[in-house]
């Protein structure tokens, strides 16, 4: 749904100068800004803080105390290097076939068919409408449907696509499928907003100028809908690479597709193994503003932020 | 012959990629009326029973679940909504220093996985003390939705024409009266956006949720924690009706502000 924070961020904002210096935009801002200090920017200090923690001497299972003890960093790598490079793998495949399968989507909507605005509309309200129902729900429908009794899967073994003895859920396949449709609305959205605005002429201008079809899609079109597909791309990678749901074995995936949100959600709320979640927070929180700022840079759409 | 085939290929890709989109909706619709024992997988008939009788399985537990995820989106939402608007009205009608900061900061909670500021929570409360329940989700809730209610308070701000407000101020029209009666009303189609937004991102939260919420059942908690043992019709009446629900409240804003435009229009 952060759809709105990127494609809005282009909206004409008021000229600097018609702003007034006053106190009261510092009352208006500070309840705000001490609300999320408290509970966004502090509880990041006391996450990295948790993940330096050693155990306890003398203390039960589960308590720890402060120390600078950075080994916790070594020691969840190598236990968890399979599951990190895991998420970075399935989000960016899942990111790439949202992509793919979007932005057709997203160029019917908004380029054809603006002749026919209430099918526009009807379209929207068809791409939003999973926001109105769990995501959980909608999740375990998929797994329904991929089950070894499953029609989908007794058919394709009918008919030999599937092997006798294979399985859809629980494999690398359904917990991809499944990113990839949780967060194709967050990838069709922006892409919407920006295809929405494009300006057909300058498509015909291309083909005036003897541009093929394909080229003119590669160097008009493309490029004019750069900030829909950094926005879209974005929101899809983000919280695909932290999503335990699709992975989790109760849901699309099985013991050999854990996440690195599955292990973070373990350590803390099963093995209570505070520091490792927390160690694993961050290292996925620095790959991924890493990753970010140079995909941002390398598209050259810095202004987006 | 082969133009004309062309030009149908991007409509049907259009309406087989929406179709495929709306399966897992119409699945978790149609089993609603599954005629099902405790889990709901196999299709044993079509019933009423369930939407009838949803608060009747398990002491009403998908009831109770029901009943918090609405508290703690209804609390959240307000406090998220009041807090994000007031960021936003600063944001675009004062000049301050840390502009550019203050945009980046605000930015940030979108931009971080859900599991980090679930987790993050998680230590906070963990070093303080502080036990995790009702609070605990509410308090997460409202961190995350101040960010999307200032982006989209924003951009409603930004479209308001300050010599509304100035005229108000000629007339004599004190602070107070001038925000009451001419910037608030003004402001009001996008703080309610913005509100039904922070809405429905506390309402489905389970990733933050999970994390901060101690032994409080919230509806998505209750359909993870209920996954493995078999997930009760029940909790797809209660999706479907909501889900029925939002779809009526989003055509009803559409066509309300699409005749309001009309007016307007004609009003020209």
């Amino acid at each position: 749904m952060a759809f709105a924070a990127f494609s809005s961020s282009t909206a004409p904002a008021a000229a600097d100068t018609s702003r007034k210096k006053s106190p009261v935009a510092l009352l208006l801002l500070l309840p705000g800004i001490l609300y999320l200090v408290l509970f966004f920017l502090t509880p990041l200090i006391s996450l990295l803080l948790t993940s330096l923690k050693a155990p306890s001497e003398f203390g039960d299972f589960g308590e720890f105390s402060y120390a600078f003890r950075w080994e916790n960093y070594v020691d969840v790598v190598t236990a968890y290097w399979p599951h990190i490079m895991r998420s970075f793998g399935y989000a960016i495949t899942a990111t790439f076939f949202a992509l793919i399968i979007s932005y057709p989507l997203a160029y019917f909507i908004g380029v054809k068919a603006r002749r026919w605005p209430l099918l526009q509309s009807l379209a929207l309200v068809l791409i939003i409408a999973p926001f109105f129902i769990s995501f959980l729900l909608r999740t375990l429908a998929w797994k329904q449907l991929f089950s070894d009794e499953s029609f989908l899967v007794t058919s394709l073994k009918a008919i030999s696509v599937l092997a006798p003895d294979a399985h859809v859920t629980g494999t690398a396949f359904s917990v991809i499928f499944g990113l990839t449709y949780n967060f194709i609305p967050f990838m069709t959205l922006p892409l919407y907003t920006t295809l929405e605005r494009l300006d057909v002429r300058y498509l015909e201008a291309g083909s005036d100028l003897y541009a093929s079809q394909f080229h003119v899609f590669r160097k008009v079109t493309i490029p004019l809908s750069m900030p829909g597909i950094v926005a879209g791309t974005l929101l899809t990678f983000i919280p695909a690479a932290g999503d335990y749901i699709n992975a989790s074995r109760e849901f699309l995936g099985g013991t050999g597709t854990q996440m690195i949100g599955n292990v973070i959600e373990a350590n803390f709320l099963v093995l209570q193994n505070y520091p490792a979640g927390a160690a694993l927070s961050i290292i996925l929180m620095t790959a991924i503003l890493v990753i970010v700022s140079i995909y941002v840079k390398k598209s050259g759409t810095e202004e987006l932020l | 012959m082969k133009l004309s085939i062309g030009k149908w290929v991007l409509p049907v890709y259009t309406a087989l990629a929406l179709l495929i989109l709306m399966i897992p909706i119409g699945y978790t619709f149609v089993y609603s009326f599954n005629d099902s024992l405790k889990s709901n997988i196999t299709w044993r008939g079509f019933t009423f029973d369930k939407w009838l009788n949803v608060c009747n399985v398990q002491n009403g537990a998908v009831c109770e679940a029901f009943g918090n995820s609405i508290f703690i989106a209804v609390v959240s939402t307000i406090v998220a909504t009041t807090l994000g608007t007031m960021i936003a009205i600063a944001m675009v009608r004062y000049r301050f220093k840390f502009r550019s900061q203050l945009s980046l900061f605000l930015f940030l909670p979108m931009a971080t996985p859900e599991v980090v500021l679930g987790a993050g929570l998680a230590a906070q409360f963990l070093s303080v003390g502080v036990p995790k329940d009702m609070t605990t989700i509410i308090l997460a809730h409202t961190m995350f939705s101040i960010s999307f209610v200032v982006v989209a308070v924003k951009a409603r701000v930004a479209t308001l024409d300050p010599a509304l407000e100035e005229a108000g101020r000629d007339l004599y029209g004190s602070a107070l009266q001038v925000f009451m009666r001419i910037t608030f009303p003004l402001l009001l189609p996008g703080i309610l956006a913005a509100a039904l937004l922070s809405f429905a991102l506390s309402f489905d939260d389970f990733i933050i949720t999970n994390f901060n919420s101690g032994n409080v059942s919230t509806f998505p908690k209750y359909i993870w924690v209920s996954a493995a043992r078999g997930i009760p019709a029940e909790a797809n009446v209660v999706a479907s009706a909501v889900f029925i629900l939002a779809l009526v409240i989003v055509v009803t804003v559409q066509v309300s502000g699409a005749a309001r435009a009309k007016r307007l229009a004609k009003m020209n």
